[in-house]
């Protein structure tokens, strides 16, 4: 995979950054962009493909998230969601089930949300990955993170940065028009300590005030 | 997660090259394209392929409603087809059917192509701590059966297995008269999608009649006067984000305050999407006075067979004719 001249790209297998070391990597990085089309799905460099018989050699898989990108060694079993968290260590994004049924693990792809424990990692190159730690504008909040600490929209706050990363999409569709609709766009999301009041009124406030109530 | 190759094809025809050297269904090599459905069952060991093979960017995408009908490629995801202006317009219970499936999370991920073989959501299936399925390891026998079977078909229904058909939209289709246009190495054939299904029988464990190397490419509906004025009732037992217990896709074409022509098909009930053509007879020239619709609706019952905790689908399912009936038959 060729990357252009001037993009900044990162190489980062499993080997043990601490988060912070980490985010001040991705900080120095951010900006790094790739020539447009070469990392689209169905383009794939003879280096990524694999060979058969080695189901467990790992496969180079670049990521793009938050705007970085990330070359990755992955086994072919390992979802967006572990890619992120285990290899990332972005460990904003969740794992509660696994199996898409939660909501914990949302983050946004080419700006629609997606579970990410159901997608392969391998599968979803090319394609812009938005996670709840690229969701501020620097030290400016994204309203509705605002909206979720004012509102108190949390208990525990493992269901959090799902919620919030579901409820930022179901805003920008047009599906917080009112408390029904939010509720039904909004089922994909469990919160297991009950705070569905309180993430209905915040994701009510954010849309009010980015301005993108429209009807159901 | 069982280990497998993931190959990633450049273009479908090494995409079917690939599986084609494999059997069916369970078998050693397996497509992946949304992979909501599959990446489950691969988690929970339900099914363990050597080989994976990637459909992602190698289908069709598009949707098209025109005077012939509707046409959506395979890769088309169930937001895209439940948005789409033409579809919401002229086809509503499509519509309806897939906004009423899964989360819109899941609903960005799916294709059309994978909705339609998704497998069952039989509790028994899914885990392989119960040895008994012959779904998933044919000739073991079936737990459903004397077991937990409130979510189970009464409709089409063997010894061997009664695990219902999950599938929203392919209700709706089926109603409509959708067709799957299914491609192989060299080869495309058309089959109405209500015989795509196979009743299970004694080989619960072949749910298609796709034959290893075809994949669904595309699925087409012919231009149906009744299409416009259709809906999609779910029953269930969440408001949202559940499976159905029962379903009616009804679409009518009407003939001032009388049923012309009533087509119905029936989720959660079959082990396939269930049409009822006697129901549909019987609805010719009806008027939707409940009084008159009952009677009709009670031939859906015809050889239904309940298996104790879900004997009450087979009176629930006649109601939810009615109502979807009444609903349709009152749209503009």
């Amino acid at each position: 995979m060729e990357i252009s001249a001037n993009s900044k790209s990162l190489t980062i297998t499993s080997s043990d950054l601490t988060r912070r070391e980490l985010l001040t990597v991705t900080a120095v990085t951010t900006g790094g962009a790739l020539i447009g089309g070469q990392l689209m799905p169905g383009v794939i460099s003879p280096a990524t493909a694999q060979s058969a018989g080695a189901a467990t050699a790992p496969l180079n898989v670049v990521l793009r998230v938050n705007g970085t990108e990330h070359r990755l060694a992955l086994d072919a079993r390992t979802t967006l969601l572990d890619a992120l968290r285990e290899h990332l260590h972005l460990t904003g994004s969740k794992k509660g089930c696994g199996l898409g049924q939660c909501g914990a693990c949302t983050v946004l792809m080419d700006g629609k949300r997606v579970k990410s424990c159901l997608s392969l990692a391998a599968l979803v190159e090319g394609r812009e990955i938005t996670t709840i730690e690229g969701l501020a504008q620097g030290e400016q909040l994204h309203p509705l993170q605002t909206a979720f600490i004012e509102r108190d929209a949390f208990q525990c706050g493992y269901c959090t940065s799902g919620q919030i990363m579901a409820g930022v999409a179901c805003i920008a569709e047009g599906h917080a028009g009112s408390p029904q609709d939010i509720r039904d766009w909004m089922s994909g999301n469990l919160c297991r300590c009950g705070a569905y009041d309180h993430i209905v009124a915040a994701i009510q406030d954010a849309a009010r005030a980015t301005g993108s109530v429209r009807g159901g | 997660m069982h280990p497998f190759i993931l190959d990633r094809p450049r273009d479908l025809s090494a995409a079917l090259a690939f599986r084609a050297q494999a059997g069916r269904n369970d078998a050693p090599a397996e497509y992946i394209a949304g992979g909501t459905d599959m990446v489950q069952l691969l988690q929970e060991n339900v099914r363990r392929p050597e080989r994976l093979v990637s459909l992602a960017g190698l289908l069709d995408n598009r949707i098209e409603v025109g005077l012939q009908g509707l046409r959506f490629g395979a890769a088309a995801t169930m937001a895209e087809v439940a948005a789409h202006a033409g579809v919401i317009e002229q086809f509503p219970v499509i519509s309806e059917a897939l906004l009423n499936s899964a989360s819109p999370q899941v609903r960005n991920q799916a294709t059309m192509g994978g909705n339609l073989l998704q497998r069952s959501r039989c509790p028994y299936f899914r885990d392989v701590g119960y040895s008994a399925c012959n779904k998933r390891a044919p000739g073991s026998g079936c737990a459903a059966i004397g077991g937990e079977n409130r979510w189970h078909a009464v409709l089409g229904t063997s010894e061997n297995c009664i695990a219902a058909n999950a599938s929203d939209v392919a209700v709706a289709l089926v109603a409509l008269d959708a067709a799957v246009e299914v491609r192989a190495a060299g080869t495309q054939r058309t089959v109405p999608l209500i015989d795509f299904y196979r009743l299970p029988g004694a080989t619960p464990h072949i749910e298609t009649v796709l034959e290893p190397g075809e994949v669904i490419a595309a699925i087409t509906m012919p231009a149906n006067p009744a299409a416009r004025r259709s809906h999609y009732l779910k029953v269930r037992d969440r408001a949202s984000f559940e499976f159905a217990v029962v379903s009616a896709a009804v679409a009518l074409e009407m003939d001032g305050t009388r049923i012309r022509q009533a087509r119905i098909a029936l989720g959660g009930v079959g082990t396939k999407p269930w049409r009822v053509p006697r129901v549909e007879a019987a609805l010719a020239g009806a008027n939707l006075d409940p009084a008159t619709l009952r009677p009709a609706a009670a031939l859906a019952a015809e050889g239904a067979q309940g298996r104790g905790h879900n004997d009450f689908k087979i009176e629930l399912m006649q109601r939810a004719i009615v109502r979807a009936v009444q609903t349709a038959g009152g749209r503009a």
